[in-house]
């Protein structure tokens, strides 16, 4: 290339590319819209479970111990206990879908807590798999709770024997919020790296003003360049909208610090664009283009990255094929400083992984943008 | 001389999946301070070359030179491009875009002002400084795109085909806007299919098929043929058939119906034959006429088809059923509020040919696709071949062969498999439809094509096989919208054979085209403009409203648009 850098002719290209950007509707779905109704897709949409089930009561022993118990279910945060009495007329409320499970406490429940046991029956619908087990799990959970809280208030010196079902640790409905919401960034950040660069290039060469643009005294490197500035602040520009939204309206914790953010994510963009420019220079057609970035880009990340799956149960060669997915290297980051906080000593290693990525997206495109039409 | 500000030497570029070389060892030089024409039809080469003037393209072999440096590595900012989509943002204004290409090609801020100021009074683009390009009328488009190439006075402006889509008043103003530019001292380069602008070159290089025919003064060429070509007053009915005599006498290699007369050339070192060994009335008279590009061009090549259609030959004789073949009464689309076309009127006897005319936009299409059925008008009403189109629009489709504008058959399947597809959708079946095919084939030259896809065959083989396909059912009616856009002279004579032998066994045609001496081909035409007939008649008739003699239809076209435009801004 012949041509030197010219701040007039570098300065004219970004003012176009940003009027561009202002006066395109479709840029502005992309890089706010879009992010928008995935965080709240994920945010709200995608559940792994539901908040309250409603069930049914039935008490059939009338000791102290089962009405103890039954309060805690009507106060339980898990369930909504929406109707009580015998178990064939609450068998038809379960069929027909009109709640999720029957906790049964049965006769002779009182004396059996006395002599340190005492069990429930919890009828589920097996149609639905999930929300079976849920049911019964959780329902076991709070009975265990119960147990364990009246033996704390007795001060019996021998605990009974209780079984604590480990799922009670888990909060499913905020570990998946939590995992999500910074997951959705990620994708959000490929969207506009990769998607949107991937079709304003194609553009350019669509409508014939490549052509043009070529024959003037513009570099090559220069009309790159002007394409990758304005779409990382874009890209900058969605990730905060995205974190702010992720802590305001949906509570996720932000434990790092904003410049850790910014960082993680500029390095980010680096192969996200790398990838977008590179699509565009070897298609030069915005439906290809599209096309090749939602599966090249968008579709790893929402599927490979431990997004949505966690890598770790998937099968060992799928597992090898996430290790080429640059979000791969961004989602644990992402959660990590939303969650826990800044930890360099995480961040480093997979930004030198991104760095890579990026280096060879750029080296491959430079090599596929001549200064040629054929 | 002075020295050229470009030259190419043996150009040959070949490119992956193509038969043939698009540029197969083409020179060309361009001089300061001159028009240099590059001419040739579609395909020919022009835009490859251009390219590889403005460096987008490395040839195979030869060498490309712009002011004395490589044209890969010499000073861009020197060069004005404007390629064949003009290289405008749409969604940038017209003073964005200036202020976008004067940046990039290095235009100091002290001269930007006068620059601007110069550009916008030249093109008259002032009062739209601040509207987006895209919503630039074509004419305007070029006219901005032309200023982005100026906006830092060049040495050097390459224009790939900046005439064509645009109606003949903006076609005829860009010209001279260039053309005072080149007496400034820049060196032009205009690559354009029309071959009358190729007259009006200082200097042209003739391209066919990768080739360069001819380079040089356009005089020396059209000289070359003086006296050889004649016209003949042919009044009444029979100038068709008196033109496929003509053609069909050893003596006359190249012939056209002009309006009320024909225009024939003589084949070289051959005595000009009487009115009677051309078969015509006793007493005709001959004389001489002017010489044009495209008579030479015709004459390069080895001269045109002969007289006779071995497709009108085999076409069935349409009954005349006393009813006109095609009427329109009214016909008016609306899109929204704009509308498209209004209040088109015209009634079309059986075994006649009438002409849509006008600029790209101006509605033709539109009426067109009413008439087929395609598009339901907004009022009014038409009728083809005597079937109603509010009725029995799938009746009407089958009584007539449509030819899209666009080339409109499958790329991707062989010669024979479009053949047999629109046999089928014919209705064609059995012995008819192989025979139809079998003669299609014969006719059109396909043999050497039928296994090939469609889509990579030469523009003149798809027009071919697209009129081909267009009249395997031998319907009594043709519709062809712009049918020999981009093809060559010969090509384009070889279809006017057809048509004008279809017609005599009874055919009707409609035709549109942006080629305005095709017009003279038409038993009446009419000119569409800004959706609205603004004149109908005879060719003669049309020409004799441009106001003056011996005026081409061109001339009369652009008379009778801006007669409208006066007519509207004092309105």
């Amino acid at each position: 290339m012949t041509d030197v850098f010219r701040p007039r002719r570098f300065a004219a290209m970004l003012v176009k590319e940003s009027l561009q950007i202002a006066r395109d509707p479709s840029t502005f779905l992309i890089a706010f819209a879009l992010p928008m109704l995935l965080l709240f897709l994920f945010g709200y949409g995608i559940n792994l479970d539901t908040a309250r089930s409603r069930i049914g009561l039935v008490i059939t022993d009338h000791s102290e111990a089962a009405h103890s118990l039954a309060g805690s279910y009507q106060t339980s945060k898990w369930f909504d206990v929406v109707t009580t009495g015998a178990v064939s007329q609450l068998s038809r409320d379960l069929v027909g879908g009109r709640i999720s499970g029957i906790v049964v406490i049965p006769d002779g429940f009182g004396r059996l807590v006395a002599q340190g046991g005492g069990t429930i029956q919890v009828l589920t619908d097996g149609a639905a798999p999930n929300t079976a087990n849920f049911i019964a799990a959780y329902a076991e959970g709070v009975r265990a709770t119960w147990a364990a809280a009246r033996a704390g208030d007795r001060g019996t010196a021998k605990p009974p024997p209780i079984q604590t079902d480990p799922r009670y640790w888990f909060d499913p409905e905020l570990k998946s919020r939590y995992n999500l919401v910074p997951g959705s960034i990620a994708v959000v950040m490929t969207m506009v790296g990769t998607l949107l660069t991937a079709l304003v290039i194609a553009r350019e060469w669509e409508r014939g003003t490549m052509e043009a643009i070529m024959a003037t005294p513009l570099g090559m490197a220069e009309f790159i360049a002007t394409k990758v500035v304005p779409y990382f602040l874009l890209g900058l520009g969605s990730m905060t909208l995205c974190a702010v939204l992720a802590v305001t309206v949906f509570g996720v914790p932000f434990r790092g610090s904003p410049l850790a953010l910014i960082v993680i994510a500029s390095v980010f963009l680096f192969p996200a664009l790398g990838q977008g420019l590179l699509i565009s220079a070897l298609t030069k057609n915005q439906f290809v283009a599209s096309q090749v970035a939602l599966l090249s880009a968008f579709l790893p990340t929402l599927l490979l990255s431990g997004f949505l799956f966690e890598i770790s149960s998937m099968p060992v060669p799928i597992q090898a094929i996430t290790y080429l997915v640059p979000s791969r290297y961004l989602i644990p980051q992402l959660q990590t400083v939303f969650i826990a906080g800044d930890d360099w000593g995480l961040f480093v290693p997979d930004m030198a992984v991104l760095l890579g990525f990026g280096m060879a997206f750029f080296a491959l495109t430079v090599r596929a943008t001549l200064r040629r039409i054929a | 001389m002075a020295e050229p500000v470009a030259t190419a030497h043996a150009l040959t570029k070949r490119f992956a999946g193509q038969a043939s070389p698009a540029l197969d060892g083409v020179s060309i030089s361009i001089a300061p301070g001159r028009m240099t024409g590059l001419i040739g039809p579609d395909g020919a080469g022009k835009t490859t070359l251009i390219r590889i003037l403005a460096g987008l393209i490395d040839p195979d072999q030869g060498t490309a030179t712009v002011f004395g440096q490589p044209a890969t590595a010499t000073d861009r900012s020197m060069i004005g491009y404007m390629p064949q989509r003009f290289g405008l943002y749409e969604d940038l204004s017209v003073m964005e875009n200036l202020r976008l290409y004067a940046d990039l090609r290095g235009l100091a801020p002290s001269e930007r002002q006068a620059s601007f100021d110069r550009l916008l009074d030249f093109t008259d683009l002032r009062r739209f400084t601040t509207r987006l390009a895209g919503q630039l009328s074509g004419g305007m488009k070029q006219k901005l795109g032309l200023a982005c190439a100026m906006v830092r006075a060049p040495r050097l402006l390459l224009l790939d085909e900046p005439g064509v889509g645009v109606d003949p008043v903006s076609r005829r103003e860009l010209w001279q806007m260039v053309k005072d530019l080149a007496s400034d001292g820049i060196g032009v380069l205009w690559s354009t299919a029309y071959l009358d602008e190729a007259e009006k070159c200082d200097s042209v290089t003739l391209l066919s098929e990768g080739k360069a025919i001819y380079d040089g003064p356009p005089q020396t060429l059209t000289d070359a043929i003086k006296g050889r070509v004649i016209r003949i007053a042919v009044p009444g009915e029979g100038r068709r058939v008196a033109l496929q005599h003509a053609l069909d006498n050893p003596a006359i290699i190249d012939g056209t119906v002009q309006g009320d007369a024909l225009r024939l050339m003589v084949r070289a070192d051959t005595p000009v034959p009487d009115a009677k060994a051309l078969g015509l009335a006793p007493g005709s008279v001959i004389e001489p006429a002017r010489p044009r590009f495209e008579d030479a061009f015709i004459d390069l090549l080895g001269g045109g088809p002969s007289g006779t259609s071995d497709l009108a030959r085999h076409y069935r004789v349409i009954p005349d059923t006393h009813r006109p073949a095609i009427v329109a009464e009214g016909l008016t689309r609306r899109f929204g509020t704009f509308v498209a076309a209004d209040a088109i009127s015209f009634t079309v006897p059986r075994g006649q040919i009438f002409g849509l005319l006008g600029p790209n936009g101006a509605g033709k299409s539109t009426t067109f696709k009413m008439l087929c059925g395609l598009l339901t008008p907004s009022t009014g009403s038409g009728s083809v071949a005597g079937i109603d189109l509010r009725r029995a629009k799938a009746d009407a489709r089958q009584a007539l062969g449509y030819m899209a504008q666009k080339f409109s058959l499958y790329g991707d399947l062989s010669v024979r498999q479009n053949l047999n597809f629109f046999a089928g959708t014919y209705g064609l079946s059995g012995a008819r439809a192989r025979d139809a095919i079998e003669q299609a084939i014969a006719i059109f030259h396909l043999e050497r094509y039928l296994g090939t896809n469609a889509g990579t065959m030469p523009l003149g083989f798809k027009q071919r096989l697209a009129l081909a396909c267009a009249v395997l059912h031998q319907p009594p009616v043709l519709f062809l919208d712009e049918p020999t856009s981009g093809v060559d002279p010969l090509v384009r004579r070889e279809f006017w054979t057809h048509i004008n032998g279809m017609v005599e066994k009874g055919v009707t045609v409609l035709v549109t085209t942006h080629f305005m001496d095709e017009a003279e081909y038409c038993d009446r035409a009419t000119l569409i403009y800004r959706a609205r007939q603004i004149a109908t008649g005879t060719p003669d008739e049309l020409k004799a409203m441009a106001g003056k003699a011996d005026a081409t239809m061109e001339d009369a076209f652009v008379a009778l648009i801006e007669a409208s435009d006066l007519h509207r801004d004092a309105a």
